[in-house]
């Protein structure tokens, strides 16, 4: 029988998946402590061995391993714009669409200052862009001067102004600054094309990231790891709301993933006005957009998410509690492998998780501004409008393990009090209990029928 | 090479047709239009110009408070960098039945290059556009 094994090598567990692809089915999953430090086959092989002895009687042959990776810190980014609302946000859409850990944004020309910050942060890829095609040349050709002469080792991604490639490239060259060039992320105003730099930014990450990161011995086992985890699950949430040639999606969907450090949202939708009458404006979203908020978590993130959203949301979400929340909060963030046994610890733990769905979709999606004009008021969208989202998908450890995930991601949804955030109105709610999501992502570079009809096989009614 | 510039209507005021009229008016004489529609801030336009490049700013109001919208544009796009830039604006600048020139030159003084009353020709523009386009170029050779 014919399998393919799927691994994801994350900060904390190295999780391992085994497909049959014939039947389309999970034969066995597992998981172990991922050893980035020493040898990350060390975990890895640990994980195979188990997975090994899980399906010993079923003489399955794996014909591909594939996998994706956020050990290591992750893809950590920055991205470089010019105007803050305009390319520097484009671009930041598309590094967090290529599943990649935002370090910092910086707009206009780099100063010696943004220089020494970025140095500071080291990140993976530098994503230079600015200008619309045709328009500003002076500032991305600054930039990459800048970079040229203070950052020769970075990694650049460069998606600006498309009539300043030619002279950055030659700057770069020059340098012998490792680059590639994507199409820009904003070609006309207001319009953005984030799609060929996210395929820029995965291919630098298979090409140079997995070695700068001691990982390229796991290509010897494995066929390749092909892309940052949070990227793995953009992508099997694209898959699954649109479907393949040969079957269709389920439709708009909003997938929510809870961590330890941040939570993530993706949305797969155009997000056009609901209601006749609404302009929208602003930036155009990306159809597949992931936003992280890197201060919303459920252990390093425990405080700024109290910060964030104030102890009177989470004291809304939980009725009696023997902690004072502050002090649990604090504790659980010192302690961030503790693991809730007791029903006061997991009833705190579920009310942190809805404080941080509540904010992490109000902040994910878009919202109405009425603006008074003298013909009476009128409304604005900037954003997207998720309110007819027909499906809402939670992942992630706390709401895999929770009994009721369905009140957990309830938090999430549109209200009258707030009716000016688009939220999902009254969209079916599921659960990706097995895990499965960044495996499926994996799976349909190579095999999307198989993964599209797994998923719906596997994530299933709250 | 194509001139580009940044069209809108400026403030609370979403009057689409006119705009649309211009768009295709200036398009139509060889210009890249960068339309930024109705209900666009001050900052829309300087932002738009700024990652544009663009070589003119064309500013519509239709509602009587356009002396209140564009007051402080000019002095904004100096700080944005947008040196020299062009700055035309034409509509139904303010409220009532006031004299003309008095209101021209209130917006000549607020730094605009060309102001236009409700009824203008178009095409009085685009010559316009072709002489202050053409007299910068040359400033800028010389």
């Amino acid at each position: 029988m014919d399998g393919v094994l799927l691994i994801d090598f994350g900060s904390t567990y190295t999780k391992l998946t085994a497909v049959d692809i014939d039947n389309k089915e999970i034969i066995a999953t597992s998981k172990s402590i991922t050893t980035v430090d020493q040898d990350i086959m060390i975990g890895f092989k640990k994980a195979y061995e188990e997975i090994q002895h899980k399906i010993y009687n079923k003489n399955i042959n794996f014909i591909d391993k594939l996998a994706c990776s956020s050990a290591a810190g992750g893809l950590k980014m920055v991205a470089i714009g010019l105007v803050p609302e305009l390319t520097v946000e484009a671009a930041k859409r598309a590094a967090l669409g290529a599943g990649a850990r935002i370090l910092g944004v910086y707009s206009y020309e780099l100063t010696r200052g943004d220089i020494e910050d970025i140095a500071l942060k080291s990140p993976d890829i530098i994503l230079l862009s600015g200008g619309t095609d045709g328009g500003n040349k002076e500032c991305i050709l600054y930039n990459a001067q800048m970079i040229s002469k203070y950052l020769k080792d970075s990694i650049v991604v460069i998606a600006g102004n498309k009539n300043a490639t030619d002279e950055i490239e030659d700057i770069f060259n020059e340098q012998d600054i490792y680059y590639k060039v994507a199409d820009n992320v904003m070609p006309r105003l207001n319009v953005i094309n984030v799609e060929p730099a996210r395929e820029a930014i995965r291919k630098v990450f298979m090409e140079k990231i997995i070695e700068a990161k001691g990982m390229s011995n796991a290509e010897k086992y494995i066929n390749g790891i092909l892309m940052p985890t949070p990227a793995a699950v953009l992508k099997a949430a694209r898959l699954l709301a649109d479907g393949t040639s040969k079957e269709d999606g389920i439709g708009d969907v909003l997938v929510l993933d809870i961590g330890g450090a941040t939570t993530d949202v993706h949305s797969i939708g155009y997000g056009e006005p609901s209601t006749s009458g609404v302009t929208v404006r602003g930036l155009q979203e990306p159809y597949a957009k992931r936003t992280v908020e890197g201060d919303l978590g459920m252990r390093v993130s425990a405080m700024s998410l109290l910060e964030a959203v104030g102890e009177k949301t989470i004291k809304r979400y939980i009725s009696e509690t023997p902690f004072n929340i502050e002090e649990r909060c604090r504790n659980l963030q010192s302690n961030v492998n503790s693991i809730p046994c007791t029903k006061d610890e997991i009833e705190f733990d579920e009310a942190m998780a809805r404080a941080a769905t509540y904010m992490a979709v109000k902040r994910h999606v878009g919202f109405i501004e009425s603006v008074y004009t003298p013909m009476g008021a009128i409304y604005s969208q900037v954003g997207k409008d998720l309110m007819s989202c027909r499906y809402m998908i939670g992942t992630g450890g706390v709401l895999v393990h929770s009994k009721t995930p369905k009140d957990i991601l309830k938090a999430g949804l549109f209200t009258n009090e707030e009716a000016q955030y688009l939220k999902p109105k009254n969209p079916e709610i599921l659960i990706d209990k097995d895990y499965i999501l960044s495996a499926m992502g994996l799976l349909s570079e190579k095999y999307p029928n198989e993964a599209l009809s797994i998923m719906k096989k596997y994530i299933v009614n709250a | 090479m194509k001139k580009t510039m940044v069209l809108g209507v400026i403030g609370a005021d979403c009057h689409a047709v006119g705009n649309k009229i211009l768009d295709y008016v200036f398009t139509e004489a060889g210009y890249n239009v960068v339309n930024i529609g109705v209900l666009s801030s001050q900052e829309d336009f300087i932002n738009a110009a700024v990652e544009t490049n663009a070589d003119v700013i064309v500013v519509s109001s239709l509602y009587g408070h356009g002396e209140m919208d564009c007051r402080g544009l000019r002095e904004k796009c100096d700080e944005a960098g947008l040196k020299d830039i062009l700055l035309y604006v034409g509509g139904n600048l303010v409220v009532g039945k006031q004299d003309w020139e008095p209101v021209k030159k209130r917006f000549l003084d607020m730094g605009f290059d060309r102001v236009y009353p409700s009824g203008s020709d178009p095409k009085d523009a685009i010559a316009d556009l072709e002489s202050d386009l053409n007299n910068a170029l040359c400033a800028a050779n010389f």
